[in-house]
């Protein structure tokens, strides 16, 4: 099946559940394909579901016997400070059908929270305790949500963008020297003794201008 | 059963608990630093004696953040980088990270050029193979078969030395081409090389993959079925061993692997039940004679004109919200990136997703009821790579 | 060892007895003897490093330490100092004291094996009339301190790797000892130089081509000697990819390197027993023992010694096979290796012994059927010496490869 194929039979099984709160619907539709107007040869296209039906989504996505998503390829999430969003991007994949399919996310970025997958996917396990400890959304549902790649007791989600990471860590910094400190690059320095022999020259003639 | 405590931090002693009694089972703290965990990774296990019950990876020893630091590097910096998401197959990772950029800006890359990537990709496929064979042999026992494979490694690591200076972390590609054509001569040496080694495959199979004893140790280990690889979406020879029969080479092909003529060895479970970790093993080693059937057509159909690079600007500059998902085969497997272009010259977020990673996850309901010396073993079927899992 | 002792000084021409402190003569000469067998067991213990890294550079295609004096051969002194130098840590919750004391328990049952182990015809320390079960019961006092030190370090690894080796090794030694039986039986001793003196020089004398159930418990008898001896197949107990490194994974310096020793110096007393027991020990061909006894002179010296050359050749040959097979077999399983024996090697084991009774019997009736079956197995034993070398040339030629002993020295 093509990409738009897969988006109208979405459409129809969940097309009547009305809008969704992303504001960009169209009427009567809970889901909006947004094929790329930009680059569409570059682009992949996706879908931007609502966020409540996301495990009703995803499990008629594995079930439908036409659609048949056995796999959930990817799941990453993107950190959008200006539009105050985070998106939960979704790659399925079917090896009966051989098709893909992205769908898209969008939460609220102070207090993102969806359901978990994990129900449906064994793999949504550890991407979504990756998501959870490098991004910080909480998916909820989850059998096991802890940190993966941080220490359990680290502080931010570091792929937030405006993460600042803590100083230490159990008395661990976390900063290095700068080992370049006090160097100079060698074309900055003679361009720097340039000047000041062109400096100690110049207050000569500069005394003489006056007299 | 009940749930395995797992050690937290005690905030207000600041100590590692490490040495929690489960019930009258014993914990261990297999790693970080153990012989054979292939890295860093830490596994706890509950045993009952020598009988597992549980075995829970830790990983995140090896975190580079590599995913961040692709937010901060123009496109064409972050090259080097990719190298250490999987320093065993450094090639593939250039090569997933070239196509993502190039799909982004939509353009095409030489044919010589994609010859190159081939050539580099298949050797490198070839070499980290070698490794993994190599070390499976030798965490089941049998010593010999790792030098073995790292002779032939050997070979293969002149060979792209040549091509392109480095031998681990190769930098070899570039978006839109490759940093420096074949050298003269290349053609041949390759040849001769594919020449010797397919004879060491034969001698390889004869020492280590029908011994009796490493038969016995593999066969019916951890099987995985079908709907399970796919459930916890296992990629590469670890999916092929249990018997679906997908290669991103083959059904999405990209690059030039269509004009190419090779098969997709899938696991049969010759010696046990199919998906075994002995099937995992054939896989990868049948993999490697595919791959030299690969380099052996790319050396006679390799274009003769001398242009590797297309036409790149010199400051790649992408509409903010673009995006693009490259699939390629790596030496673990399904290799995707997934790119978001930023305002400026760098991209607004990298995801990388490695076929070790969610191989690791699957380890927690392989290990039940197995040995340890059968973790080890299971370890090493799945081809774990540290880096690849943390990235 | 006082009768050797006492002909020793005998043939020199005193009489011991009539000497004053007669007693101090043989506390003397026992402690000579003793340093001169320990340091044997040392020394070949030291000199097996060296080789055995060599032969595994050798199979593995690398080089291998050639450093240290001619083909590195001084590597393993080398190495001596150098873990002799070392600081002796012990872990601090490890129980102090068996820590320390465990290693020496291993040497202790490791060199007390070389007192009744022959050499050549005359050079044994004490022929006792109960040498084998001697052997056997010594042999055991290795378990001890292999538990030991697992347990007193405090370490899991440690404690996996001495349970592992404390049922590995009391599992095996039955049908080791069952396989001992049968050319103890066929002897009708159990003293070791008897059991040499039963069979004769040519290979279809030997014990090994008996019979097929002596056949079956040479084989049985050297996997038995493999596991005891904790060599792959059966290294579970220092399972380098799994324990990291064992028992002896919190050791260091002096003591480490006595662990090492004991692996090493078993090597010769498995192999040494199997060429005492099945291969003719120093029997030469053609010189039947009592016509060796009646030898003086100068042609007893060189007769003694080419049955020292010919027993070392032997050993040395059969030290060369556990080299050989640790490096190119994997580990098995522990509980493969627990099925092997009590599932095969006992039950067959058992069936040998109760064989060799039985044909026994029968040969002493029918001695022609002695005689036949002896000339069977001989001949299916060079067929497989023919086989195994055809096989191995045409491995090599598929391989392109080629003799090459001379190179990379």
């Amino acid at each position: 099946m093509t990409f738009e194929e897969i988006r109208e039979r979405l459409a129809a099984k969940f097309g009547g559940a009305g809008s969704a709160g992303d504001g960009r619907s169209p009427q009567g539709g809970a889901l909006e394909a947004r094929i790329g107007a930009l680059a569409p040869a570059n682009k992949d296209p996706f879908v931007v579901v609502p966020a409540a039906d996301i495990l009703e989504i995803c499990r008629y996505l594995k079930d439908d016997s036409e659609l048949a998503f056995d796999c959930l390829m990817n799941l990453s999430t993107v950190d959008w400070p200006k539009k105050n969003q985070i998106e939960v991007v979704y790659h399925f994949w079917s090896y009966s059908k051989r098709h893909a399919f992205i769908a898209k996310v969008q939460l609220d970025r102070a207090k993102p929270e969806i359901a978990s997958v994990e129900s449906v996917w064994k793999s949504a396990d550890w991407l979504e305790r990756e998501q959870f400890d490098l991004m910080g959304v909480v998916f909820t549902g989850h059998p096991d949500l802890r940190r993966i790649m941080m220490p359990d007791d680290w502080v931010g989600n570091p792929l937030r963008k405006d993460y600042a990471e803590q100083a230490d860590w159990h008395n661990i910094t976390t900063t290095r020297e700068n080992s370049l400190e006090g160097y100079v690059r060698l074309d900055e320095f003679k361009k720097k003794v340039a000047e000041a022999a062109a400096a100690a020259a110049a207050p000569a003639e500069k005394k003489e201008l006056p007299s | 059963m009940k749930p395995l405590e797992i050690p937290t931090m005690d905030m207000e002693n600041k100590e590692v608990l490490r040495r929690i009694e489960v019930g009258g089972d014993m914990l261990l703290n297999m790693g970080p630093q153990h012989p054979s965990t292939h890295g860093v990774i830490n596994f706890l296990v509950q045993t009952d004696g020598e009988v597992m019950k549980r075995a829970i990876p830790e990983v995140g020893y090896l975190h580079r953040s590599l995913e961040k630091i692709g937010e901060r590097c123009t496109y064409n910096g972050y090259m080097p980088y990719t190298d250490r998401v999987d320093y065993i197959a450094a090639m593939f990772a250039n090569q997933g990270w070239a196509m993502a950029v190039e799909r982004l800006l939509g353009m095409q890359v030489p044919k010589r050029a994609e010859y190159c990537r081939i050539i580099a990709c298949e050797l490198n496929r070839i070499s980290s193979h070698l490794i993994s064979v190599g070390t499976m042999a030798m965490d089941v026992g049998a010593v010999t078969p790792f030098p073995y494979a790292l002779r032939e490694r050997e070979f293969i690591n002149d060979l792209l030395e040549e091509l392109c200076g480095a031998r681990l972390t190769y930098n070899y590609l570039r978006i839109g081409g490759v940093a420096f054509d074949l050298p003269t001569g290349y053609e041949e040496k390759v040849s001769t090389f594919l020449d010797h080694f397919e004879k060491i495959l034969d001698e390889f199979n004869r020492l280590i993959t029908y011994n009796e004893i490493f038969v016995k140790r593999l066969a019916h280990l951890a099987p995985i079925s079908k709907e399970m690889a796919i459930d916890y979406c296992l990629v590469g020879p670890n999916l092929r061993a249990s018997g679906v029969k997908f290669d991103v080479r083959k059904d999405l092909p990209y690059s030039i692997y269509p004009e190419l003529q090779f098969d997709v060895p899938v696991g049969k479970g010759e010696v046990g039940t199919q998906g075994d970790s002995w099937d995992r093993f054939w896989c990868r080693v049948e993999e490697m004679r595919q791959s030299c059937r690969i380099l052996r057509q790319c050396l006679v159909q390799i274009p003769k004109d001398s242009q590797v690079m297309g036409k790149v600007p010199r400051k790649i500059k992408l509409t903010e919200g673009l995006e693009a998902y490259s699939r390629i085969e790596s030496a673990r497997g399904d290799m995707q990136y997934y790119v978001v272009a930023g305002p400026g010259e760098n991209a607004h977020r990298v995801k990388i997703r490695t076929g070790s990673f969610t191989a690791m996850g699957i380890i927690d309901a392989l290990s039940r009821g197995l040995m340890i010396a059968d973790l080890v073993a299971l370890i090493a079927s799945l081809d774990v790579v540290a880096p690849e899992i943390d990235r | 060892m006082q009768s050797f002792l006492d002909n020793l000084i005998r043939n020199a021409g005193h009489d011991p007895s009539t000497w004053p402190w007669t007693q101090f003569v043989y506390l003397a000469g026992m402690g000579a003897i003793a340093f001169v067998v320990i340091n044997f067991a040392a020394i070949t213990a030291g000199i097996f490093s060296w080789a055995e890294r060599r032969v595994a550079a050798r199979i593995q295609s690398r080089v291998g330490p050639n450093r240290v004096g001619p083909g590195g051969f001084l590597q393993w002194i080398a190495d001596a100092v150098k873990l002799l130098l070392k600081e002796d840590l012990v872990p601090d919750e490890a129980d102090q004291f068996l820590f320390r004391i465990a290693p020496y328990f291993m040497m202790v049952g490791f060199a007390c094996v070389f007192v009744c182990l022959p050499f050549s015809h005359r050079l044994i320390v004490a022929d006792m009339n109960i040498g084998i079960f001697f052997i056997i019961a010594v042999t055991a006092l290795i378990v001890v301190g292999i538990i030991m030190s697992g347990w007193s370090s405090n370490s899991k690894w440690s404690l996996f790797g001495a349970i592992r080796s404390a049922a590995q090794i009391i599992s095996y030694e039955i049908p080791a000892g069952m396989a001992l039986m049968i050319p103890v039986m066929l002897a009708g001793t159990l003293s070791t130089q008897g059991i040499i003196r039963a069979q004769g020089g040519w290979p279809w004398q030997w014990f090994l081509f008996d019979n097929p159930a002596a056949f079956a418990a040479f084989f049985i008898y050297f996997i038995s000697a493999l596991a005891e001896g904790n060599r792959t197949p059966f290294d579970l107990p220092e399972a380098e990819s799994e324990l990291v490194s064992g028992y002896n994974t919190e050791y260091s310096g002096m003591r480490f390197s006595y662990f090492f020793l004991v692996e090493w110096g078993n090597m010769w007393i498995m192999s040494a027993l199997a060429t005492t027991m099945f291969l003719g020990g120093w029997q030469l061909p053609g010189l039947t023992p009592e016509r060796f006894d009646a030898l003086t002179g100068g042609s007893a010296v060189v007769a003694e010694l080419a049955s020292l050359a010919l027993f070392a050749g032997k050993t040395l040959f059969f030290v060369f096979v556990v080299m050989w097979l640790r490096w190119t077999l994997p580990r098995i399983r522990v509980d493969q290796m627990m099925n092997m024996c009590w599932k095969y090697l006992v039950p067959i084991s058992f069936a040998g012994v109760l064989f060799v009774a039985v044909w026994m019997l029968v040969v002493h009736a029918v001695p022609a059927l002695g005689i036949a079956m002896r000339v069977l197995l001989t001949a299916a034993g060079a067929f497989g010496v023919g086989a195994f070398v055809v096989r191995t040339l045409k491995n090599i030629r598929d391989t392109g490869d080629k003799f090459d002993f001379t190179s990379n020295w």
